[in-house]
């Protein structure tokens, strides 16, 4: 009897939690896969299709995936280079900067000029990327640098010309997030134990050797942190592209997730783009199994 | 070359020089758009922001146009006025529901939290379109009521994670000595956990009042009212229709990061305390 009594008080406190994530994350996932399986325009759309909203868009959808050209373009390429290059370039200044920045005296300072992106909104990010990248030789600061650098060099409209403007999205991505980065590993960096560094000093390891045989495998556990994060984000990515190029010029920098905002919203395809949705799961979902099974380990050694 | 083969000194200084041109270049393109926005608007239309040097003219300008052009202040409020509630209200239900996660023993409890860890990890894309038809059916579309239920809703899992985790680290013998007492549940909740837990409520409130602030998308997706739209509507809307009004753009942007920088360098050390318990442990 008191048993149960104590049972029904600890679910009162968790139960307006439960009841939002039902009605706001779990149900609409449920719909939105359900959606995905009808065709046509508007919010409701009625005519049952199975599977081949899905099947259009590996096959029939040139912005989404094709293979007209060598290399491979598309919504889903444009998104692994992203995976690739935004999760590396995150990795590499973070790591950079937080070893490097280490001890100096000028760390808090550089610190927080690399944070400063991360604090502010996707849209004033894009905002001072559209200043940047801007071929217009009276704002964008990139094409006045290269032109004094390199004689003759002509203004490049980075976000304008399709072969480009993906890596100058992704380029922003690294520029906001690398403050993160940096901030795990600058924490973790710290906390390794200046002993085990110290032998390996005394062993005669160079500084190079000892980062790289010694700090990096360290490291391995926020680098995985991080890198999961990163490729997560990556995968979800969508208001820096939406608000910087809105996925132009002619789709060139259109992600996966961008794509489902744009077919429903846009286009008022709501079955096909929820589709869209319903296909990022596959690479999320993994990513969901390691998430749980990386906290219930660490519940385990509490 | 290998760094064996610089001496201590000169490596000292290589690396100081490295970091301090990594900052900048961090820095400037904020410091470009700042600077745009308080450039007179022939100036910015003759040269380069950089040439301020040498052509120091300031002016206000900017900011009075866009402050009064485009029902832009009024955006300004409603970023507030989205922003304080959608703030208070998931960090108080998380909160309740961390305790249970952390100190109640009740059928489920273990897998649940592991349900709403994956759900961590699912994108919002996946939500929108039934949520909207959802506020349509209830008759919350267009008000205030719907954006705040949305953004508590998606800031629970997070919220519920950093808090259980901070509430869990808690000596137990607390709650023993408690229970001792004759505290009830919601007594040990409101007289022993919460005292004890302010800096990460702390964290958790500035992380959730800038990821707010900062919001576009579910503004722009689940909030169907021009009038109630926040800066970051306002400011995406100004990119599309006047992409090359430079000066507004510029000053705009800059109202809107104001306040989050202002959070920032004011409460830094909740920052990085925050992201470093949801890194390291999490």
């Amino acid at each position: 009897m008191k048993e149960r009594g104590a049972q029904l008080r600890a679910w009162l406190f968790v139960l307006p939690a439960l009841i939002l994530l039902a009605a706001y994350l779990v149900y609409p996932t449920i719909q939105t896969f359900r959606v995905s399986l009808f065709g046509g325009t508007g919010f409701n759309p009625t005519r049952f299709v199975g599977l081949r909203n899905y099947l259009l868009l590996l096959t029939r959808d040139s912005l989404f995936l094709s293979f007209a050209h060598w290399p491979p373009s598309g919504a889903l390429v444009n998104n692994i280079l992203w995976l690739v290059l935004f999760t590396g370039g995150t990795l590499v200044f973070g790591l950079l900067i937080a070893v490097l920045a280490n001890g100096m005296r000028l760390e808090r300072v550089v610190k927080s000029a690399v944070f400063l992106p991360m604090v502010i909104s996707s849209t004033a990010a894009a905002v001072i990327a559209r200043f940047l990248f801007s071929p217009d030789a009276t704002i964008g600061v990139l094409n006045a640098i290269l032109k004094a650098l390199i004689p003759g060099f002509t203004p490049v409209s980075w976000l304008g010309t399709g072969e480009v403007v993906n890596y100058a999205v992704i380029a922003t991505g690294v520029w906001i997030w690398t403050g993160l980065s940096m901030t795990v590993l600058s924490a973790a960096y710290k906390s390794l134990d200046p002993a085990v560094l110290e032998a390996a000093r005394v062993d005669g390891a160079n500084p190079w050797k000892t980062f790289w045989r010694i700090s990096i495998p360290m490291l391995a556990q926020p680098i995985t942190f991080v890198a999961i994060t990163m490729i997560i984000n990556s995968l979800k990515m969508i208001d820096l592209v939406l608000v910087m190029t809105a996925g132009g010029p002619a789709g060139a920098s259109r992600v996966i997730g961008f794509t489902f905002y744009w077919e429903v919203f846009n286009n008022n395809l709501v079955g096909y783009g929820s589709a869209v949705a319903i296909l990022m799961l596959v690479p999320l979902a993994p990513l969901m199994v390691i998430q749980v099974r990386r906290i219930r380990n660490q519940e385990a050694g509490r | 070359m290998t760094p064996q083969a610089i001496s201590p000194t000169a490596g000292r200084v290589f690396r100081g020089i490295l970091v301090v041109l990594l900052a900048l270049a961090w820095l400037m393109p904020t410091v470009g758009l700042l600077v745009t926005s308080v450039r007179p608007q022939a100036d910015i239309a003759a040269s380069g922001w950089w040439r301020i040097v040498t052509e120091w003219r300031l002016t206000d300008e900017n900011y009075r146009g866009v402050l009064t052009a485009r029902h832009f202040f009024a955006n300004f409020i409603n970023s507030f006025i989205i922003t304080v509630p959608a703030t208070v209200l998931p960090i108080i239900i998380a909160a309740f529901a961390a305790h249970a996660f952390a100190w109640l023993r009740f059928r489920g409890r273990n897998i649940l939290f592991m349900v709403i860890v994956a759900l961590l990890v699912l994108p919002l894309q996946e939500t929108w379109v039934p949520v909207l038809k959802m506020q349509s059916r209830l008759g919350l579309t267009g008000k205030y009521l719907a954006i705040w239920l949305a953004h508590t809703a998606y800031g629970l899992p997070f919220a519920i994670f950093l808090l259980r985790n901070f509430f869990a680290e808690l000596p137990r013998e607390l709650f023993e000595a408690a229970r001792m007492d004759g505290y009830s549940d919601l007594g040990v909740f409101r007289s022993i956990v919460l005292p004890l837990s302010v800096p990460a409520l702390a964290s958790l409130g500035i992380f959730q009042f800038v990821w707010v602030w900062n919001d576009l998308m579910n503004a722009l997706v689940l909030l169907q009212d021009l009038r109630k739209f926040p800066l970051t509507v306002a400011i995406q809307s100004l990119l599309g229709q006047y992409g090359s009004e430079w000066n507004l753009l510029a000053s705009g942007a800059f109202i809107s990061m104001s306040i989050p920088l202002l959070v920032f360098f004011l409460l830094q050390r909740y920052f990085v305390q925050g992201i470093t318990a949801g890194a390291v442990k999490g």
